[in-house]
Parts: structure tokens; sequence; C-alpha cells
């Protein structure tokens, strides 16, 4: 009997925290805001599923405490507790419907509209509520079926629950992209993905894509892979060449069928993935936490400012291919300068320590004092787009060069220059992670003193890590001057530098593909979906908090994690056979 | 014999407390010494001073002819001298291979730009380092365990992967800092037969720091005695067990005249009940 009651109450507390997060997110307007967009054209907007989400959620949770407190499955119990959490958090959300009827909210929360309530109760006034409980159960019972089935079954299901669900987040720029081709794809297109969300079929057809192309991987992936590893090596390799190829030829073409937004998009991701691939050398391979990153990249932005601008701060005229390394190498400089005062610096205080070193640069570039040559707060303008051909003489001031050949001028060019910078960035961290160079970094993040003692030099060793990881930085500066054409103190925010480390955590701490993967989920997507934009800090911290209770290691874990993962399955093994050695040599 | 490491009046001090007080001592080449004291007597603070974690005060330490104790941990590896650690220090979050190959750092020489750019040599080197670690990895009995992370390697097992990595610096005199701490009694007569083989076969002079009276005993060819850092008593393993002085820094005053006959036998019985404690 206790155990009973025990388990309605973790039902019901399950309930109660899903409602109240439900509550949230209409007063915080999350939920008003998504309702003008469509997951299911016409049928489910993204305001109610995240609502539903909720519910849903909220059973899987309860229906897998149900299952925790018996040694057996006991289905019934599963779909009891599902079904108590669900209506609680109809309840909820509906008693909070019948609250803001009563007082008006609006005067502490703003978000707590007339609209808001008109979309809660589907316009039709408070007679609507009873609805919520009646959703709320099923959602929690939908919720206790995804828990309770098979995992061959499960699997498939999620996954294209949440792909779907991506589909029609991204369907506005499918259709964009889509509709813009031959009268076929354009038809396609149309049937698949409406104004704002997904059509009707196009869900039904993604969900039962994927779920068909899940079951039949996991049921053939083994097949597949012993097929591949049957093929004679240089069939196996042409294989990949053309694989390869393939890529490279969508990654060539996407800007130009793409159009300009999603080549400015993709550019800004390379940029942070710049940044991030340079911090992952200072934070993710040598474990030196640097909170002032983006000093870097505002001393690789302003030296290609001042070397190739035509404005009246332009120290030389030079051409960007020129400028670029030299942006390189005077942010190396810079790494090794604020390296040599916090060489002894350990942990927290070095965190401090780079947080101040990173707003002295942006103060010092805003500042009046040294407005005669920044710019101060008006910045640098008037900065030359690089130029693949022969560039025009300088004629005076506020006049560009004219460039003869093929003019980096807006973002589909840049594009090219970005994600190539961000490939041959990669390339070298991971030659560098598997040097020499990339061993003595690991060993000084795993214990210091140790390093030191087995004849790493630790001053040019960290050293090399803050200028190398500042080279990247100041590269990935460099192209950013040249995509916006200006530089304001104003863009070298600490919240550029918050974002770096909280992309490299999400992906994975000390992983190359990691940061690229974390780059795209924290950068990208918010970029992409305008809606979300809005509420970027809240997305970050629940999916850093996230990441940290469900996926500590990142999104994309370094190859040390993951072995160690696989590792601690077979640690019974690996307590047996010492034993046995030590016999042997015995 | 020639002598290998020479510490002369070496005086280190923590702010009032005298950790290490005026000690002499030597190491002859290819020789096992040890150091044992009670807990607190300054034997790991010796250790730190002759391997540079710590600056000594006053004296001087050098090592074949050269004066070591002005210089960095680093250079002072580079020279010759390699350590263990009392609570093992492994990187934990790396492999066995890769700890080995940490400590190769010194014998390769790639620049980090022919690492990018994945010169031959580069590709040679790695491929030598790989294979010299591999040999030390099956020398101290670790065959197969090479893409184990560290953490997850036994307890004994991590002993002798710290010795390996500290046999990769290639050094001619290595200080183990009580490598017996934790081991059973079959795993201590392996490692005393171990320690005499890495002496024999490499030709490296080893300093040891034990409590086990059994292993400082049995391998040891000079045994000194550090009390409040003060060295107290020098000599061969028969000459320190009944040396009156030790006696009383280990049991107290008044064991040293109770007798003689039986001093030796409480003498190890209490160390090992010490240790177990």
């Amino acid at each position: 009997m206790m155990k009973k009651d025990n388990l309605t109450w973790i039902a019901i507390k399950t309930g109660l925290l899903s409602g109240v997060i439900a509550i949230f997110l209409c007063l915080i307007g999350m939920v008003e805001v998504f309702s003008k967009r469509d997951v299911v054209e016409k049928i489910i907007t993204l305001g109610d599923f995240i609502l539903l989400a909720t519910a849903v959620s909220a059973g899987v949770i309860a229906a897998r405490a149900a299952s925790q407190t018996d040694q057996q499955r006991q289905p019934l119990k599963s779909l009891f507790a599902g079904a108590l959490a669900g209506i609680t958090t109809g309840v909820l959300i509906a008693a909070f419907i019948g609250l803001s009827q009563q007082i008006n909210l609006r005067s502490v929360f703003l978000s707590a509209s007339p609209s808001l309530f008109n979309l809660l109760t589907f316009k039709g006034g408070t007679s609507w509520i009873w609805m919520y409980p009646a959703i709320g159960i099923a959602a929690g019972l939908l919720g206790t079926t995804l828990f309770l089935l098979p995992e061959k079954f499960r699997q498939p299901i999620t996954r294209a629950i949440f792909i779907t669900f991506l589909m029609a987040l991204f369907s506005g720029l499918f259709r964009v992209v889509m509709i813009n081709q031959s009268s076929g794809i354009a038809k396609l297109a149309k049937y698949l993905f409406g104004q704002t969300g997904l059509t009707l079929s196009g869900a039904i057809i993604f969900f039962v894509a994927v779920v068909a192309i899940s079951m039949f991987w996991s049921a053939r992936s083994k097949n597949l892979q012993e097929g591949f590893a049957r093929i004679p090596k240089r069939g196996q390799t042409s294989i990949r060449v053309v694989v390869f190829a393939l890529l490279a030829y969508v990654v060539l073409m996407l800007p130009q069928v793409s159009g300009p937004f999603i080549a400015q998009v993709i550019v800004i991701v390379s940029l942070y993935a710049l940044m991030g691939l340079g911090l992952n050398i200072t934070l993710g391979f040598a474990g030196l936490l640097d909170l002032g990153f983006v000093a870097f990249f505002a001393v690789g932005a302003y030296t290609v400012g001042l070397l190739t601008s035509y404005g009246i701060f332009g120290l030389q005229h030079i051409p960007f291919w020129v400028a670029a390394p030299i942006a390189v190498l005077v942010s190396m400089m810079f790494g090794a300068f604020l390296g040599l005062p916090v060489l002894g610096i350990r942990g927290d205080y070095l965190a401090i320590a780079t947080l101040g070193f990173g707003e002295i640069v942006r103060l010092l570039a805003g500042s009046d004092f040294l407005a005669p040559f920044f710019g101060g707060p008006q910045g640098i303008i008037g900065i030359q787009k690089p130029c693949l051909g022969t560039l025009g003489e300088f004629i005076r001031v506020d006049v560009p060069r004219v460039c003869n050949g093929l003019e980096f001028a807006g973002p589909k060019e840049i594009y090219y220059l970005a994600v190539a910078s961000a490939i041959l960035v990669a390339f070298i961290a991971l030659r560098l992670q598997r040097s020499r160079l990339g061993r003595a970094w690991m060993a000084i993040r795993e214990d210091e003193d140790v390093a030191e003692a087995l004849g790493i030099n630790l001053i040019q060793t960290k050293l090399l890590a803050y200028m190398l990881g500042a080279a990247f930085a100041g590269l990935g500066g460099a192209i950013f001057t040249v995509l916006v054409g200006s530089i304001f103190a104003t863009s070298m925010q600490l919240i550029v530098s918050i974002n770096v480390v909280a992309l490299i955590i999400v992906g994975g701490m000390g992983s190359i593909p990691g940061v690229i993967v974390g780059a795209i989920a924290l950068i990208g997507m918010p970029e992409l979906l305008r809606e979300v934009s809005e509420y970027r800090f809240l997305f970050y911290g629940a999916a850093l908090i996230m990441m940290m209770l469900a996926k500590p290691e990142g999104l994309w874990p370094s190859q040390a994690t993951l072995r160690e993962l696989h590792h601690e399955d077979a640690g019974e093994d690996s307590e047996i056979a010492p034993a046995k050695s030590s016999q042997a040599k015995a | 014999m020639a002598v290998i490491l020479t510490a002369k009046k070496v005086v280190k001090r923590f702010g009032g407390l005298v950790a290490v007080n005026s000690v002499d001592f030597d190491i002859p080449e290819k020789s096992i010494v040890s150091i044992i004291g009670p807990n607190g007597a300054g034997k790991t603070t010796f250790f730190n001073c002759i391997t540079g974690f710590g600056k000594i005060n006053e004296g001087e330490i050098s090592f074949e002819g050269t004066p070591i104790h002005r210089l960095r941990p680093d250079q002072i590896t580079h020279l010759g001298i390699s350590r263990t650690y009392q609570n093992i220090r492994l990187f934990p979050d790396m492999t066995a291979l890769e700890n080995i190959l940490v400590g190769q750092h010194l014998f390769l020489h790639s620049s980090w730009i022919s690492a990018v750019l994945g010169t031959p040599r580069v590709h040679a080197e790695e491929k030598m380092a790989l294979v010299e670690a591999q040999r030390l990895l099956n020398y101290v009995d670790l065959k197969g365990k090479g893409d184990m992370l560290a953490r997850n390697l036994p307890y004994g097992a991590q002993r002798r992967l710290e010795i390996a990595r500290a046999l990769a610096t290639k050094p001619k005199l290595l200080l183990l800092d009580e490598p017996s701490a934790g081991m059973n009694p079959r795993e201590t007569e392996d490692l005393t037969a171990f320690i005499h083989r890495i002496r024999d076969e490499l030709g490296i002079s080893i300093l040891l720091i034990e409590h086990h009276m059994r292993v400082v005993m049995g391998i040891s060819e000079r045994i000194t005695v550090l009390d409040y850092g003060e060295k107290i008593a020098e000599g061969t393993p028969a000459e320190i067990q009944s040396n009156p002085h030790v006696i009383e820094a280990y049991l107290g005053r008044g064991a040293s005249t109770a007798g003689m006959a039986n001093a030796h036998e409480r003498f190890s019985d209490s160390k090992t009940k010490s240790k177990s404690r």
C-alpha cells in the first residue's frame, strides 16, 4: 500500500513540475510567439507542440518511475502513473487559465496578454478549460505508451517524431530553397512544406519514412557493414571517394542554391567554429580556461581592418590575402603576451585573469584615448573586400579599390573563405592533437606537476597553446571583418567568449568534431530559427544544464571519453586479467 | 665506487618548520639505496628537493657533478632523474600507451609545424616512439593493456605503469616513492624482483622511500634514516637494524635499552602495523 502511495505522489509531483514548466513557457511569451509557426499546418502549432511535449514527457518520466518501483514491468501501473501525471499537468494549466480570467496577471507578467489566453482557450472563453485535463490524460498516456513500447519500435518512433519536428522547424528554409529549382522539385516542396510548417501529407511522409528507414537500419546495419567490409580494399576507397566528392559538391554548391541568408548563417557558424577550435586548444587540450577569448578575435579583426581599410583609419591598403596572415601572426603575439603573465596561474584564478584581459582589449579598442588609431566608438569602416584577381590602385579615402576578378563581396562568396578556413583549421587541430605537442598539452591538463617532472617545458608548452588558440581566433576575426565590412568595439562583447565556451562544452570538451557540432547547435540553430533566437539564452541555459545532467561528455565526445565509457563496460574483465598476469610472472 | 648524486648540507624550510635539516647524502652508481624514517620525517620533501619540485634553502645537490638545485623539474629530468609518486599520479584520462608516450617527450624532436605538415620524419619518429612504448609496456608486464585508460587499470598495474612512464625518460637515477604501498605480499615480492631487474638489466641507480621493512632490508645496499628532517643513521641493512638511534626513533626512548635481542622483530612488526593502520 505504501508503495502505491509513493508512486501516486511521484506521478503527481512530475505532473506539477511539468505544469509549472508549461505555465512558465506561457508567461515568458514563448507559447504565443511559437504559435505563429506551425508544426503541421492547420493542425498543430509550435506553441501547442511545446505545451503538449511537457505533458508527454511528464508521462514518460512518471512511467519510468513506476517501472522502477517494481522489479517486474507492470504496464497498468505505468499507465496509471502516466495518466495521473498528464492530468495533473492539464489541471494546472486549466487552473492557470481560470485564475488569469479573475486576476489581471499582465501587471506583473507582460506576456500574459489577452491574445495568449485567446490562444489557450481556443477563442472559446473559459468554457473550454475542461479540455486540458482530458488532453493531459491523453498526452500522459501517449508518453507512457512510448515508454512501454519495446526498444525495437520505440527508437524508430522517437527518432521519427524528432526528425519530423526538425523538418517542420526548418520547413520555411527548405521551401524557399526548393521552390527556386525546377518545377518538379518546386511541386514536391509545395506538397511537403506549407507556408508556416509541414503540410499534413508532408508530416505523414516524413514520419513514415524515418520509421521505415530506422527499422530497416537497425535490422540490417550489421549486414551492410559486413557487406562493406567484404568489398575489396580498392572498392572501399572508391566508395569513400565518391561519398567525399558528393559531400564536396554539396558544400560547393550550397550557397548558390540556398541564397545569401543561409550562406551568412553558415559563415557565422564557421567563424564560431574557428574560435571554438582555437579555444579547444587552450581549454579542451591544455585545460587552460580562457574567458576573454574574444580578445584574440578582436586583435585579428582590427589588424585586418587597419591594414586594408580605405576609410580614414586605414594605415595600409594591402590586399586581404596579405593582411590575414599578418593578423594571424599578430594574434599569436597577443596570445603570448596574454600567456606570459598568467603562466603560473591555475584554474579559477586563470579564468578571472583572462576575463579581465578580454574586457581590457574591448574597452581600449573602444576608448576615446585610442580613438585616433582605432576609431573609438565610431569604429573602423570601409574595409576592402578580398579580391581574387588584381586590385586597382588606392586613390583616396572613402573610395574602395576596384577589383578586377572575383570579389568576395557578400556572404555567398565569403562562405567559401570561412568554410575553407574552418576545414583547414580543423585539420591543423587534428594533427596537433595527435602530435607530441598534443600529448604534452593533455598531460598538462591532467597533472601539471607530473608533466613537468616528465621533462615537459611548461612555459613553452603553455605559451604555444595560448598562441595557437589565439591564431585560430584571429583568423576568425579577420574573416568576420571582411564579412561585415566594418569593426566596432561593441561587437567584441564578453558574451562572444561565453558563447564559445558554451559551444565547446555542449559539443564535447577536447573533441574537434564536437566543436563543429556545438557551433551548429548553439549558433546555427538560433540564427536559423528567428523565434528561438528571442529565447536564445533560455535555450543555452537549458541546453547546458541538460548536457551536464544527461550527457556530460558532450554531443560528440572525444575519443578518450568514448574509450573510457567502453572500458567501464568491460571493467570486470580488467579486474581479473592482472591477477592472471602476476601469476604468470610468478 | 663512483657517486651519481651528492647532496651537501641540504636545508628545506616551510615557514618556521625545518623539513630537511642539513642532510648529507650520496648515491653510488648502479646501487639501490633507501631512505626510511617515521611519518613526517621529511623523506618525500627530500625527494621533491632532488627532482626540483621544491627549491632548497641551503646547501647543494649535484648530479654527475652538475649542480641541479637551481634547475626546473623538466631540466632535471633531462639530465637523467625520474620519479614515481607516493599516491599514484598517472594521467588518468589518457591511455596507458599515451602515458608512456608522454614520458618519451624529451626524445621526440619534431616541432609542431612539422607535425601539422605531417613530414616523413615525424611519421618515422612517432612509429619509433610507439614501438618503444610498446616495449616498455611489455617490460612492466602490461602487454595488451595499452589502449586502456590509466584510471581503469587495477592498482598494481597502475603502479607498474607509473614505473614504465618514469623509465620512458631514460633515467640514470630512478626515485621510487613507496612503490609497495597497498600491495599484498605476493605483489611485493614481485616488485622486489622487478626493482632488482631494473638495476641489473638497465644499469639504473635506484633511490627508494619505503615503509615496508621486508622490502627495504631485502633490497637495499645502503639505508639512510631520517627523523625530524635530520639524518640519524646511515649504513648497510644489518648496521641499521642494530642501530640504537633508529630503534629509538621508531619505537621511542627506552626501547633501545629494553634488550636488543628481540628489537629486530618488534621493529619490523611495528612497521607493518603502522602501515596497515
